[in-house]
């Protein structure tokens, strides 16, 4: 059974549709990549999965929550974010906390760990992204690379269903794209669910199980790496892939 | 020039002894002005309409009166409209008066600072699904409470300087005895440029250690 259900999901902002009756799903231990170009919703889709957008319609459903985008209200919102945790673009540390006091926050605010405990899971996802020596400093005194890389240990450390990770790697130098890159990998070879939002193409080919192309506010195509995004797929997937430039970080 | 050096010297040992008083006063009308401009603030952030222009109507009356008629009205008028205030000691009317009128300035002061706080903040909060009271009490107003240091500081320094008007209901602080020693003296000019040079030491002196502890509670920002 799958992880992540999405049926029939819409989203309207000030009467505009963002998205429209949007159905896929995510099998559990597997990554999902949305490509497609800007403004095609991408960003919207994901913060609707974790429900920092509000659907007009539709449901979701994440392991053991489900809920109806008609009936949204504090009790299900917290319900569903239990299931998911989101990696930003912009990173969005807690600038007033240290690295380590950032991986420990989701754990310890929502009572999910005693500070013992805490402590040893911040320690050990730290150590995991690498920077388990920078636990004490402050974000800003970390590289975008850095903080990217402690935001997915934050992300990790309460060990949610799946993680949501949007252009996790946009507001970065590109000297410091490969390390989240590869941060992201390791996390793929855990089986750790995730859904992604990129545009850096090799790196979608080589992480993704399934593939969504979207546009328009539409899932355009879905498929395996090879059905969406080898030469022989669709012509539109095709000529956006050759559109955005081609690097390769890893 | 007839300056008097001895007597302007020989000001400031009078003048050091009400100190205490003055400081008194400013730091209790301070602490009552944070209190009651934290309180206006969460007022001015309800979605309850009623309770956001309560806490507008209160800031503009505050703001817009001069704080003597604000201790006028708190000492001599009360006491005639309300008989349970008759007696009221002077040094609780002054605080009430100045606390008051610098919690409308300190409210706005903290208003400002949560909403210069990144709304990114808010969402990282949200997605990792802590409730809204424990972002705003371990990620806001940290932050907050940095970005309202400069602009709180800078009340204090103003209500250090009205506890003048302290004089006014009769209490004996800095001002009061720099007028009575003038008042004896006739020695006007020597006398208020102590006083004012003793205000000016207390305002350099609080500075300074404001400026410390900016610099210690920035450290995570630098």
């Amino acid at each position: 059974m799958a992880l992540i259900e999405v049926n029939n999901l819409s989203v309207e902002i000030k009467k505009k549709k963002i998205l429209q009756e949007i159905n896929f799903s995510v099998e559990k231990g597997e990554v999902t990549v949305l490509v497609g170009p800007s403004g095609s919703g991408k960003t919207t889709l994901l913060r609707t999965l974790n429900l920092l957008q509000e659907p007009s319609q539709g449901t979701i459903k994440i392991g053991g929550t489900s809920i109806d985008g008609r009936k949204i209200n504090k009790k299900s919102t917290r319900s569903l974010r239990s299931e998911s945790t989101m990696v930003f673009q912009q990173f969005k540390l807690f600038k007033n906390m240290a690295v380590i006091e950032n991986v420990m926050a989701p754990l310890l605010l929502n009572k999910l760990a005693k500070w013992d405990e805490a402590h040893d899971i911040a320690a050990s996802v730290l150590s995991e992204v690498g920077l388990v020596a920078f636990q004490d400093k402050y974000p800003s005194s970390l590289s975008g690379g850095q903080q990217q890389r402690v935001s997915i240990a934050r992300a990790i450390a309460a060990k949610p269903s799946v993680v949501l990770l949007d252009e996790p790697t946009s507001a970065l130098d590109p000297e410091l794209v490969g390390s989240v890159l590869k941060t992201i990998l390791a996390l793929a070879k855990q089986h750790i669910t995730m859904v992604i939002v990129t545009h850096e193409m090799e790196f979608a080919r080589l992480i993704g199980n399934q593939i969504i192309f979207l546009e328009n506010g539409q899932i355009v195509h879905k498929g395996s790496p090879d059905q969406v995004l080898s030469s022989n797929g669709p012509k539109r997937v095709n000529d956006f892939v050759n559109s955005v430039s081609k690097n390769n970080y890893l | 020039m007839n300056f008097d050096w001895h007597y302007f010297v020989n000001t400031f040992p009078e003048l050091v002894k009400y100190i205490p008083m003055t400081l008194l006063l400013a730091i209790l009308s301070m602490l009552l002005a944070i209190v009651l401009g934290g309180i206006i603030t969460l007022l001015h952030f309800s979605h309850y309409k009623v309770i956001h222009w309560f806490a507008s109507i209160y800031v503009s009356f505050f703001r817009g009166m001069p704080a003597l008629v604000q201790l006028f009205l708190i000492y001599y008028g009360l006491p005639q409209i309300f008989p349970i205030f008759k007696g009221l000691p002077a040094i609780i009317a002054t605080v009430i008066g100045l606390g008051f009128k610098q919690s409308a300035y300190l409210s706005e002061v903290f208003r400002a600072a949560v909403n210069s706080v990144d709304r990114g903040q808010i969402e990282a909060g949200q997605s990792l699904n802590i409730k809204s009271f424990k972002i705003f009490r371990y990620v806001i107003l940290p932050q907050a409470f940095i970005n309202a240091l400069p602009a709180a500081g800078n009340t204090f320094v103003g209500l250090l300087k009205e506890t003048s008007l302290a004089f006014t209901l009769g209490i004996t602080e800095v001002f009061a005895e720099g007028k009575m020693l003038a008042g004896d003296s006739f020695k006007y000019f020597e006398t208020y440029l102590a006083v004012g040079l003793t205000y000016w030491v207390l305002i350099i002196l609080y500075s300074w250690a404001q400026s410390g502890v900016e610099r210690v509670l920035n450290t995570p920002y630098s």
